[in-house]
């Protein structure tokens, strides 16, 4: 049985699509077969941050519809060979994700993938309940900004009464907050919600913080998931959640902002 | 920060990741209670008003339902404002 796995947040741009890349090709390097799911029909991303929009030829929706079968419409990752895509279509409306038709895909894909990422349209609407349906676990993205924490906490909301899991009465899909674009100098002159203040409004166990960092841009320019700059904060910092996701006890790093010497603000200013 | 800043200390700071905070404890709260209530509770709440009209012109803001929920039991609040005579 594969643990499936949902990244989402309710509100666009808080880096679902970078935190889905980022930790699908983190739990493929530690050699578990995992196969990301884009599930935002109509708006594709997940290929270009991947680096495999020219290799697309069939989506999701084909796969669905019967016009294309799982191995014809999966991408294998060119660096890391236990990594597959399952990219949206382009063209087609929503409503083409069809619970039975999304269940007949993932059914298919436990059978042979140990991890399943679902990476999550915004909204709150179709696509973003498909995405989140048949979830084991959430990742919920969240921004230290007042929508983002407030649509987190509706994406919370859904998860525990509109899940399979909430509407067959299991247990209920576990959360996990990753709080990114976190600025902690801001946070020091009190200008940001630090990640307590987050943690404390939606009381969720917390995954990891993402530090704002020009790498994440930079790794996306290049269709490179950021986790594999591993020598810089953001990329260790996506390592750390994806030991954390396996059960791995670390310490929460990138919380203090890096001290100016005295020099430093002297001559270049704060 | 300029130069001068730096032997002045920061004190120009308003916190307002405080006022963030606050203003987000707010809505959350609100709207979680709001998330607990079940589906009939507006049909409910319009039933009764249609019912109460019957006897009393009142408004569509003075009657209030609600349901409290504790371990054990479910209490259906109903709240009804009559207008001074």
């Amino acid at each position: 049985m594969a643990r499936i796995i949902v990244v989402t947040s309710g509100k666009g741009g808080v880096g679902k699509t970078t935190t889905s890349a980022s930790i699908s090709t983190g739990i493929a390097k530690r050699g578990h077969k995992t196969v990301v799911i884009d599930f935002d029909v109509g708006l594709r991303n997940l290929d270009l941050i991947m680096n495999c929009e020219r290799r697309v030829v069939y989506d999701f929706v084909n796969v669905i519809q019967g016009e294309a079968s799982l191995s014809q419409a999966l991408i294998r990752d060119k660096r890391v060979d236990t990594l597959f895509i399952l990219p949206a279509s382009q063209t087609r409306e929503k409503e083409a994700l069809t619970k039975e038709g999304v269940e007949k895909v993932i059914n298919e894909l436990s059978q042979t993938f140990d991890y399943i990422i679902c990476d999550s349209p915004a909204g709150i609407e179709h696509g973003a309940q498909m995405a989140l349906y048949f979830a084991d676990e959430a990742i919920v993205v969240t921004n230290p900004e007042v929508s983002s924490v407030r649509d987190s906490d509706r994406i919370l909301g859904i998860l525990q009464s509109k899940s399979r899991r909430a509407e067959k009465g299991q247990d209920p899909v576990k959360e996990h907050l990753l709080v990114t674009r976190y600025n902690p100098a801001r946070v020091e002159r009190g200008e940001m919600l630090s990640v307590a203040d987050v943690e404390e409004i939606l009381a969720i166990p917390l995954l990891g913080i993402i530090p704002e960092s020009q790498v994440v841009l930079n790794a996306s320019n290049q269709g490179l998931p950021v986790i594999l700059e591993t020598e810089t904060d953001a990329g260790q910092a996506y390592d750390d959640a994806v030991a954390r996701l396996l059960g791995e006890e670390r310490e929460h790093r990138f919380m203090t902002a890096h001290k100016k010497g005295f020099f430093s603000r002297m001559f270049k200013g704060g | 920060m300029s130069f001068l800043d730096y032997f002045r200390g920061k004190k120009t700071n308003t916190n307002t990741a405080n006022v963030a905070k606050e203003r987000l404890q707010i809505i959350v709260a609100h709207e979680r209670g709001h998330r607990k209530q079940p589906d009939y509770l507006p049909a409910l709440q319009q039933e009764l008003l249609a019912v109460i009209r019957k006897y009393v012109d009142i408004s569509d803001d003075m009657v209030q339902v609600e349901i409290d929920r504790t371990d054990t039991c479910s209490v259906l609040e109903l709240n009804v404002t009559l207008p001074e005579k």
